[in-house]
């Protein structure tokens, strides 16, 4: 019976679609090539866009305002309090993963914080900073 | 004499069950990953249905964020919801747009709480069970795993 949960969620992980962070970096390199030639993902601009305070959203004027400062540490949600895993992949494996979960929270997450979507080159600067931070 | 120690041991055992709320086992994966990302995905118990039903017509505007769920989700996540609500009338208005924490049922329970415990950055919102009840992930809000005296530093 202790088994139960642990088998749900290895068959949980087996129906989702898992790939690596490099592979769902990649796809959004090859978006952004499409509209800038020659774009290359930089971790530097992604840990520029990660502190950036964008003060649309009073609660979450920035990324760390539930990431913390520190990516590779755990955050909290800025309204709700809860215990966020940390977003870096170098520290929680489970991070950038899954592409449509990247999407979605790419996409509410941008929305809320920044204002608006994210370029495709801004989401492959994001993950190249989140896999690399150590 | 075996049936007075189970006597006292059931006399024992009713008050936890009094504050188990475990998640029903029909529990659709997309309620823990949709509901469960920003907040405890909340016993379904905790509210009414038709307060339920509020709740799922206005994610977009979700207190304060679009928490719009997929089509193909939101459908699952509505029904398992309404059919393991509360009792309204045991519950008490949730208010509009409606909240846990504003139920009768939950601020009786929470009366004796003072006001500092709620505004500590640990627990930083009355939603945030886990930061007393450490068994809320696991459906145990008992009074006996409350981790409140760390918060009496």
């Amino acid at each position: 019976m202790r088994a139960l949960p642990a088998l749900l969620l290895l068959l949980a992980s087996l129906a989702s679609h898992a790939e690596t962070p490099q592979q769902i970096r990649q796809a959004y390199v090859a978006e952004a090539a499409g509209q800038q030639a020659g774009f290359a993902p930089s971790a530097k601009r992604g840990e520029t866009l990660f502190r950036q305070r964008f003060a649309i959203n009073d609660k979450m004027p920035a990324c760390t305002s539930c990431h913390t400062d520190n990516p590779l540490s755990a955050g909290q949600h800025a309204v709700t309090g809860k215990t966020i895993r940390p977003l870096a992949s170098t520290a929680n494996a489970e991070r950038f993963t899954d592409p449509a979960k990247v999407e979605k929270w790419f996409g509410r997450n941008c929305k809320e914080v920044v204002g608006r979507a994210c370029t495709p080159a801004e989401k492959a600067d994001f993950i190249a900073y989140m896999s690399e931070v150590r | 004499m075996k049936r007075l120690t189970l006597i006292a041991l059931l006399g024992l055992a009713l008050p936890a069950f009094a504050d188990r709320l475990p998640m029903p086992s029909d529990a659709p994966a997309s309620f823990k990953e949709e509901c469960g990302s920003c907040h405890l995905p909340f016993p379904p118990a905790l509210l009414a249905a038709d307060d339920w039903g509020r709740i799922m017509n206005g994610l977009d505007k979700h207190f304060g964020s679009d928490a719009t769920v997929s089509p193909k989700n939101w459908p699952k996540i509505k029904s398992f919801l309404e059919s393991h609500a509360g009792r309204g009338d045991r519950l008490g208005s949730a208010g509009n747009p409606p909240r846990i924490t504003q139920t009768q049922r939950f601020i009786r329970k929470h009366h004796e709480v003072p006001a500092k415990f709620w505004r500590d950055p640990r627990v930083k919102s009355a939603a945030n069970c886990e930061a007393c009840h450490r068994g809320a992930a696991n459906g145990n809000y008992g009074e006996h795993d409350i981790a409140i005296p760390e918060l009496r530093e």
